[in-house]
């Protein structure tokens, strides 16, 4: 095993770990090498270096340590009666690669999860002392993401948040009999109960010390989550109840939506459908809501037969579908959450319309000039010399809106 | 024919630029009796128009900060307009103070577009600059090649020495070259492909790397390009993969699909041997004593509460309490620590019986219902009262708890703890600081519970409420040394 070149257990291991949706190398504090002569610099916002075709961004060198892997959760390409090729690698191996990549702007940084191999704390204090060595003996200052183990430790996820930037525990899937059904080992309680502990841990140490008055460095880019879409039978309005829950419970910086994709050697208790992509955008696009524009949940889904988001047209779109006594919203009075309300008009393009209309009034092509379309926008608003009229209530609104049908060409 | 001409010393000659557009604008010139050229420029139009007035003694130009640093980007714009687009600004910002804020103008929408363009080529500078190792050792180097839309160079700078302070790097475009020496930086003249190496031995790890790292199941060529336009692939190394890929992705993901599900493989079934079909311990199913009943509380799914909850939030305090203190139910913060009145209305809690000379260490402390009710709004969680049914469930739990500790007296917090020991509905405001004695002979006092304390906004009346809550444990106090 530890016989395999160094290119081939790269090949199995990114292979094993691509099934993550999360990619952010953003939220950590700012931090360069001028100092330390090293390497490294993270600055609030991630970059990403490079597009797979599949149209995710690459961004960290995403790998496992080791495919290896005790759990046989059944969605899972590592589980361990997949018979897929393992390999592990070994420390000294993870640490040169990430140095080697960083150094040829190929990455922001390491993302390191693994299969768990004997048991969950031997596994988490390997992949710590990756994280050490590259922060501490090699003086990293880029970005580090730890899949953490549930089960491990807290001396080890205390350890965990001093090297790396964000901790993330996946959720694996929206409700607890999913996790039960599809990853029996997994206890959904234990994963609740290791969030909590982490986002304790991180406001604990975000709170200055007594003796130096100043913050203890822990996972500044805070926690995250994944879970997986399309597996079982959850609603969107059970994965977005779960969503809101994470987010108001454990302060979560992102929780991460990833369509159920086949892999190889799948397992028989799994549907072999292509990945629901267009269902996991309009998750992103309805997470994006209860976030940024003041959505609850039960606003988004309270329209959609069988708790399913609409997949033709974006969830803000079809509240305001649904809605339509709130319109149109007039752009000169409007308050913030009305604009916010809008569909086509973005929370950057609110804050320009705030500040404008402080000085003068805003016509049509006023407002054309700051949104992308403004005929997805026109029905719905009222500005100085327009109105909508009666378009606001036609009956085909939706079909004049809604992109040409088309055959979703996936594959 | 216009009466002014301005050569700037470069393309990104901001000083220049200032200089003369201080003085153009202090003379109330015009936008459109100036042309502006770089040097590189001139030979085409040739310089003429009348030299640059001398900026008026005593009078003074006051830009704000905004403009200022939203012009130094711009400058860097490819197009040759810049210099007009921002004289224009400067111009009009005199009569139109708050021009900038007026994000609908047509000038104002221009300069917006161009400072974006500019920083997204930085951006995508920073992103895919690919560096190239040349020499070992001491003579170590990183080389690149890169071709921005704009004059960026002198400007991205400093984010490669911030990044890669430790390395001696050159970055070669078209237009200008940056050289760092590990020490400082030098800007050096524009550079051919050619004079770059291509090739690096990281170059084969990293493109297997990209290969191994794509989903063949989830093709978005559109979502890619949109990001990673094709103009950039001719100096990544892992782009000239992207069509291989592309073509094979269908036949690899349907060959996913299609693929039947295997046997497991050999050490599956030892790992389940070995790890997983252990015997789990079996709970007996009357608990004997308080581990156990919390044990068997871990798992408890009596009422819906569970379902959103972190955890039971179980109660904590030695077997033989003489006080058992029984509050409504835990709050987000016991919820995520699960240990009962560890939140804010515990410390009010802490204090107040310190101060009625109470030892917690010797009290029983736990919740009517085991597990935090809330609706998630935003980013917190509101407290929500648990209704009948939840109480009920969870006086399973309650009572056993007591006939476990067998205390002589139990404080009841709040309505809701009256509500689960006495089982019904009590008028706690009226009744607190009275003793309520059950049918099987335990004692229960009436309180409020802390948290209606912290609810209370105005000081003066929360202070006095504190008051009659302490007048209240000093009564539970001498309670329990009479018993």
């Amino acid at each position: 095993m530890s016989g395999l070149p160094l290119r081939e257990k790269l090949a199995i291991l990114a292979d094993a770990a691509k099934y993550d949706a999360s990619c952010a190398s953003s939220g950590a504090k700012g931090r360069n090498s001028l100092k330390s002569k090293g390497i490294g610099s993270t600055e609030g916002s991630g970059i990403c270096h490079s597009y797979a075709p599949d149209g995710r961004c690459i961004s960290l060198l995403k790998i496992l340590m080791t495919n290896f892997c005790i759990y046989d959760c059944s969605y899972c390409i590592n589980r361990s009666s997949s018979n897929v090729r393992r390999a592990r690698f070994s420390i000294d191996e993870v640490v040169k690669l990430t140095l080697d990549f960083y150094k040829r702007n190929y990455i922001e940084g390491l993302f390191l999860s693994s299969g768990v191999i004997r048991s969950p704390d031997e596994t988490m204090s390997e992949m710590v002392e990756i994280a050490r060595r590259l922060r501490i003996d090699h003086s990293f200052q880029g970005y580090i993401h730890l899949k953490t183990i549930p089960e491990a430790s807290d001396e080890l996820i205390e350890q965990a948040g001093i090297y790396a930037d964000r901790l993330s525990i996946n959720v694996e899937l929206p409700t607890d009999e999913g996790v039960k059904q599809l990853a029996p080992q997994k206890k959904p309680e234990t994963i609740r109960v290791s969030m909590a502990n982490l986002r304790l841990k991180i406001e604990e140490k975000s709170e200055p010390t007594l003796q130096t008055k100043r913050k203890q460095r822990f996972a500044p880019g805070g926690q995250s989550t994944q879970m997986i879409v399309g597996a079982d039978a959850t609603t969107d309005s059970q994965i977005l109840t779960t969503s809101s829950r994470l987010y108001s419970g454990y302060k979560l910086r992102r929780v991460y939506y990833s369509a159920f994709s086949p892999i190889p050697d799948s397992s028989s208790a799994l549907p072999l459908i292509r990945p629901p992509l267009m269902r996991e955008h309009r998750l992103y696009q309805a997470d994006w809501l209860m976030r940024f524009y003041g959505f609850e949940k039960d606003e988004i889904v309270a329209a959609q037969p069988n708790g399913m988001l609409d997949l033709e047209i974006d969830p803000k779109l079809a509240w305001a579908l649904a809605n339509r006594h709130a319109f149109p919203v007039d752009v000169n009075s409007a308050p913030r959450e009305m604009l916010l309300r809008i569909p086509g008009i973005g929370s950057k393009v609110v804050k320009r319309l705030l500040e404008v209309r402080r000085y003068r009034r805003l016509r049509l092509e006023d407002v054309g000039r700051l949104c992308v379309s403004i005929s997805k926008v026109r029905p719905f608003i009222i500005a100085d010399g327009w109105s909508p009229g009666g378009s606001t209530d036609a009956l085909n609104l939706r079909e004049r809106l809604a992109p040409q049908p088309k055959q979703l060409s996936l594959f | 024919m216009s009466r002014y001409s301005v050569t700037l010393a470069g393309e990104t000659d901001f000083a220049g630029w200032r200089d003369a557009a201080r003085r153009l604008v202090l003379n109330d010139v015009p936008p459109h009796d100036v042309v502006w050229q770089t040097e590189a420029s001139t030979d085409l139009f040739g310089a003429s128009g009348a030299p640059l007035p001398p900026a008026p003694e005593g009078k003074t130009l006051n830009v704000s900060r905004e403009f200022i640093d939203s012009a130094e980007g711009v400058i860097c714009h490819s197009d040759p307009a810049r210099f007009a687009l921002l004289y224009r600004l400067l111009y009009r910002q005199r009569s139109e103070p708050n021009l900038l804020k007026i994000a609908s103008d047509l000038d104002v929408t221009a300069l917006r577009d161009m400072a974006k363009s500019v920083r997204r080529d930085i951006h995508k500078m920073r992103a895919f600059v690919r560096f190239v190792r040349i020499g070992e050792g001491d003579e170590e180097r990183y080389v690149s090649w890169f071709e921005p839309d704009h004059y960026i160079v002198v400007r991205n700078a400093p984010f490669f020495i911030r990044r890669f302070t430790g390395m001696r790097w050159t970055i070669f475009t078209p237009h200008a070259s940056a050289d760092w020496d590990g020490e400082k930086l030098a800007i050096g003249p524009g550079a051919m492909r050619n004079d770059v190496p291509r090739e690096d031995t990281s170059n084969t790890l990293w493109r297997t790397y990209f290969s191994s790292i794509f989903n063949p199941a989830r093709l978005k060529v559109k979502a890619m390009q949109a990001e990673m336009p094709k103009k950039y692939w001719k100096n990544l190394p892992e782009a000239s993969l992207i069509p291989e890929l592309i073509k094979g992705a269908d036949a690899a993901a349907r060959k996913m699909l299609e693929t039947m599900p295997t046997l497991p493989a050999p050490h599956h079934a030892k790992i389940q041997e070995r790890i997983w079909n252990k015997p789990e311990e079996q709970l007996p199913e009357i608990a004997s004593n308080l581990s156990e009943l919390r044990a068997q509380a871990s798992a408890c799914q009596r009422c819906p509460l569970h379902r959103d909850a972190t955890q039971t939030v179980f109660g904590e305090g030695p077997a033989d309490a003489r006080v058992v203190f029984v509050g409504e139910q835990p709050g987000d913060h016991e919820d995520l620590a699960g240990r009962p009145f560890v939140g804010p209305a515990g410390r009010v809690f802490d204090e107040v019986i310190e101060e009625a000379g109470i030892e917690r260490e010797k009290l029983y402390v736990t919740n009517a219902v085991k597990h935090f009710k809330f609706t998630p709004r935003g980013k917190r969680r509101l407290h929500q009262r648990p209704n009948v049914g939840e109480i009920s469930a969870c006086r399973w739990w309650v009572e056993q708890e007591l006939s476990m500790v067998k205390p002589n007296l139990v404080v009841a917090m709040g309505a809701t703890a009256a509500h689960s020991l006495l089982g019904q509905a009590i008028p706690v405001t009226q009744m607190r600081g009275q003793v309520v004695t059950r049918d099987d002979g335990l004692r229960v006092f009436l309180t409020i519970h802390p948290s209606f304390i912290l609810r209370i906004q105005d000081q003066d009346e929360a202070k006095a409420e504190r008051a009659r809550f302490l007048t209240d444990m000093c009564a539970v106090a001498e309670l329990a040394a009479v018993a």
